[in-house]
């Protein structure tokens, strides 16, 4: 069974991501943006279909610092976290076809 | 999949999704192919989703937000049983009937069509664009304006959006050039009036931008004058572009009558086509007025258009 989207704020943010035994996909969004919305679904989707991956949504509203910490300037940005470690930084809406395809080497 | 089906709409801003309405209110049980998510071309939702406050569309007195409005008509939508794929047509055949549209393999048969694919933004088309796409250099304001708190930006165009941008964007940034190439602005008098009484707001005539600059991060621009030719630099961590449209219908190319402008023809008074059957509404086929309310408005003609032309074709 997969697992859905956790919502991570600048207090459980480092633990989660370093904690993990998978890469993590984490999703910068905030509600007034148009195309987060649009991928919203996608993301559940993947969560609920790859076992490979965990899912996770920072809202940059609430978490501005870690915004910051990762130089995001657009959103929807999608980060992958391996080991910790930003591996991947992907930026604006996309297809689900081309998402997996960009994030396929993590899965 | 191959069942035939009433209605397929192609496109789901304001359009599409007012023509889904109607349709699933007259029991034709549309299909809407909305299209894919971007961020910078066109998306499900159409061009609102790239948008701020809407204050101009009825019924929303205080305004709302492009994207909430987009939402609410696709939920309204969906609430009389439209249904929707996520996909974007790739390919359509008009020329018998039923009507042909596919999305990739797929394939989706009906009687008629309804071609609301709208509109998108034209970029400058300067080297270096794409690459500092979202590092610093933006199409949507509502989605990347938050970012640029108490830096200095600019926004390119003169028309209705640039300036409704550049007003938004003052919220966050601490000044905001408006580059515009000509010596008085398109947009309506409440948004210019609007502009002129922004302290934050400067707007820089006659000028367009010859080259962006930056390494990885956006980090200024080349202006031109356009009388004198001169040129000189503007340091600004963001730039924003809202220079105009184009209609999307290079699908159509082959099957339906463009105007030089590349926009579709319909009748007069009328969203049809030179096919029967086949109907267009809203931004693909309105190269004048070009407003939410107007494409609505529009989309409803379609749907009735549509369900009328159905009825005569059985009687």
């Amino acid at each position: 069974m997969a697992e859905g989207i956790t919502d991570l704020d600048m207090n459980s943010f480092d633990e989660a991501i370093s904690s993990s035994d998978t890469p993590v996909l984490v999703d910068f969004w905030a509600e007034w943006c148009g195309p987060c919305k649009m991928i919203a679904p996608i993301l559940e989707e993947i969560a609920s279909e790859e076992e490979g991956i965990k899912i996770a949504k920072v809202n940059v509203d609430d978490s501005p610092d870690l915004a910051r910490r990762y130089e995001i300037m657009s959103i929807p940005a999608l980060i992958v976290f391996e080991n910790g470690e930003p591996a991947k930084k992907l930026i604006g809406a996309k297809p689900k076809g081309a998402l997996l395809e960009e994030i396929g080497e993590f899965l | 999949m191959n069942d035939i089906r009433d209605v397929i709409i192609i496109g789901s801003g304001p359009a599409g999704l007012t023509a889904a309405i109607y349709a699933a209110r007259a029991n034709m049980a549309p299909l809407v192919v909305e299209g894919e998510p971007s961020s910078t071309s066109d998306q499900p939702g159409g061009q609102l989703m790239l948008t701020t406050d809407v204050e101009n569309f009825p019924g929303f007195p205080e305004g709302i937000m492009g994207p909430e409005l987009m939402t609410n008509f696709r939920s309204q939508a969906t609430r009389f049983g439209a249904e929707f794929i996520t996909k974007k047509v790739t390919r359509v055949d008009f020329t018998q009937r039923p009507f042909q549209v596919w999305t990739g393999e797929d394939r989706y048969v009906a009687r008629t069509v309804i071609v609301s694919t709208g509109a998108q933004s034209l970029m400058l088309g300067l080297p270096n664009e794409e690459q500092l796409l979202g590092h610093g250099l933006s199409t949507c304001a509502t989605c990347d304006g938050f970012f640029f708190r108490d830096q200095d930006i600019a926004v390119v165009g003169g028309g209705d959006s640039a300036v409704e941008e550049a007003t938004f964007l003052t919220r966050f940034a601490s000044k905001v050039y408006l580059i515009h190439r000509r010596d008085q602005l398109r947009a309506s008098k409440i948004m210019r009036d609007r502009a002129f009484a922004n302290p934050k707001l400067e707007i820089l005539w006659n000028c367009q931008v010859v080259e962006i600059q930056g390494e990885g991060k956006l980090s200024g621009v080349i202006l031109e004058d356009s009388i004198t030719h001169e040129q000189k630099p503007l340091a600004v961590q963001g730039l924003f572009i809202a220079i105009g449209h184009r209609p999307n219908t290079d699908l159509f190319r082959d099957h339906l009558t463009l105007k030089d402008n590349g926009y579709l023809v319909t009748e007069p008074d009328s969203s049809k086509t030179e096919i029967a059957g086949v109907f267009a509404c809203g931004d693909v086929q309105d190269d004048y007025y070009r407003q939410a309310v107007t494409a609505a408005g529009s989309g409803c003609m379609a749907a009735i258009d549509a369900e009328r032309w159905l009825e005569e074709q059985s009687d």
